[in-house]
């Protein structure tokens, strides 16, 4: 039960899991609706595209959550341009665009400050999460929550068909911004939990987890966000317990809880399915 | 003040190219239209310009007298199946919901009445006992009819319909027609963008035929003519026999 004294004697510790519990959560809301638009490799590149913009922040000495904010718009707003303005494809210009923001980025936190502060920018560091970055986490996730269940009929609808949303009046150009403007927000708020590496898989892998499971998008979200707060607080645990680097330990309970669903999951589930195809076999040829 | 819906000098290009060039229609509200040709015409693609959901290089869209973005809230979109993605988290009933969105417009959520008229709807078109299902455990033709339920939820006076017919099977397709049917008898305005040939002079009032350019527009028995057909398939047509299949 050292944990769980030490969580009650340390701060740091406290700190670390209620962020990373807010961090997991938005994560899986936000990441359902990333994984049902198809926009998982845009995650990614958001997620890799805010690295410029703390680099920016460091060097005029503001909160990296300004411009970490502002490039990863930049970026959204870019991938947009060239895939609706050239013949290249969406998922090539996602490509184009955030290896040259993730690539200028690197080379700015490089001249602006030490290695180690790459190093956690890259991989987290929920350990050191600081009291105002815990605020913002938290500020960050009411905001995201709130969006969501203000606008969950129009982010239902124009996920699901979105031409029927435009031809009846949705602005869904504006929705598709305004996802990609939270994602933005989410992004931030997870940089030192997991890192800008390993934010995708807060953001895809749980939502891809509850996907498996249900027939409806609120109970999807709602589970998402279950998984993704488990990950985050048994992450934190195991890393903890064994001395092993957060983030990553994070990324892997995520990749965990989806390989037990995908193997176990009463209608998806790998195990079920063969078993339910041997047993047709097995009547049809008896 | 102007009773037609009229479509003028509609232009639409894709990076250069034209894809829909000078096309032009005008008709009375409380008909059922055809739009009709050839694979790669332009049929959907001119659907969605009409609509304003693809740019316009050019053209004038008047609903009575005003603009679709004036009507928009009464306009009905029915995608093509193909377009959708059917393993998407949502039942049956839900999805016909959907229907009720335009007329409940930002920050209130769907009521009593509102699901109530939902499954009024679904039971429209026969799917009620499949009010529980994830939209992709039914068949094509049931999608459709679901589909068509969540348009009649929208309670417009604008249907426009993509390809309904496509891979449906025969009770799915008369349900669908004879809903249809009604609508126009209640005054509704329907466009259908249709590729069998062989029903044509049962399902239309009006058809527009083009391919890339308007070919015909008008009364089906003035438009459905071998001749006029030709042009726009560039196929010779006879008889009316071999037109069932798609040309």
């Amino acid at each position: 039960m050292d944990f769980f004294q030490d969580m009650i004697n340390y701060e740091f510790l406290q700190k670390a899991l209620i962020t990373s519990t807010v961090v997991g959560i938005i994560c899986g809301v936000i990441g359902s609706f990333i994984v049902l638009r198809g926009m998982a490799l845009m995650g990614d590149a958001l997620s890799h595209a805010v690295l410029p913009g703390v680099a920016i922040s460091y060097m005029v000495g503001i909160n990296y959550f300004y411009g970490a904010v502002l490039t990863g718009i930049l970026t959204a707003l870019g991938i947009g341009y060239i895939s609706e303005n050239s013949r290249v494809k969406n998922d090539s210009s996602i490509g184009i665009v955030f290896s040259a923001a993730f690539a200028l980025g690197v080379i700015l936190i490089t001249k602006a400050q030490s290695a180690t502060d790459l190093q956690q920018i890259l991989f987290g560091n929920v350990l050191s999460v600081r009291s105002s970055d815990m605020w913002l986490t938290i500020i960050i996730g009411a905001i995201v929550l709130l969006a969501i269940l203000l606008f969950y009929k129009e982010l239902l609808v124009s996920s699901f068909d979105e031409t029927m949303a435009a031809a009846y009046g949705l602005k869904t150009k504006v929705i598709h911004y305004a996802i990609m403007v939270l994602l933005t927000l989410v992004t931030v708020a997870s940089l030192q939990t997991v890192g800008v590496i390993l934010v995708v898989s807060m953001l895809i892998t749980p939502a891809a987890t509850a996907y498996l499971l249900t027939n409806r998008l609120s109970t999807m979200i709602a589970l998402a966000a279950f998984f993704g707060a488990i990950s985050a607080v048994s992450g934190i645990y195991i890393s903890f317990i064994y001395n092993m680097p957060t983030g990553p330990v994070i990324a892997l309970a995520t990749t965990a809880i989806f390989v037990a669903t995908l193997l176990l999951s009463p209608k998806q589930g790998v195990l079920w399915r063969a078993l339910r195809k041997i047993k047709q076999r097995q009547t049809i040829s008896g | 003040m102007n009773q037609t819906i009229d479509v003028e000098n509609l232009h639409v290009s894709y990076y250069g190219k034209s894809v829909i060039h000078d096309v032009n229609f005008s008709f009375e509200p409380g008909n059922l239209v055809g739009i009709i040709g050839p694979n790669g015409a332009g049929k959907s693609t001119m659907m969605k310009a009409v609509l304003g959901l693809t740019p316009r290089d050019a053209g004038n869209v008047s609903f009575i007298g005003q603009s679709v973005e004036a009507v928009r809230k009464k306009i009905a979109y029915v995608p093509q199946r193909s377009n959708i993605d059917w393993d998407f988290p949502i039942i049956v009933k839900d999805t016909v919901l959907l229907g009720t969105y335009p007329k409940l417009g930002l920050f209130r959520r769907p009521k009593k009445a509102d699901k109530a008229w939902a499954l009024q709807c679904l039971e429209k078109v026969g799917m009620e006992d499949f009010a529980h299902n994830q939209i992709g455990e039914l068949s094509g033709g049931q999608q459709q009819r679901v589909f068509l339920a969540r348009a009649l939820a929208q309670q417009a006076d604008y249907f426009f319909l993509d390809e309904p017919f496509v891979g449906i099977d025969v009770s799915s397709e008369n349900v669908i027609i004879n809903i249809l049917k009604d609508l126009k008898e209640e005054g509704k305005t329907i466009f259908v963008v249709h590729h069998d040939l062989g029903k044509v002079e049962d399902y239309f009032d009006e058809l527009i035929l083009i391919n890339k350019n308007l070919i015909g527009a008008g009364p089906v028995n003035e438009v459905f003519k071998a001749d006029i057909l030709q042009q726009a398939y560039q196929t010779p047509f006879s008889v009316m026999s071999g037109m069932g299949v798609g040309v």
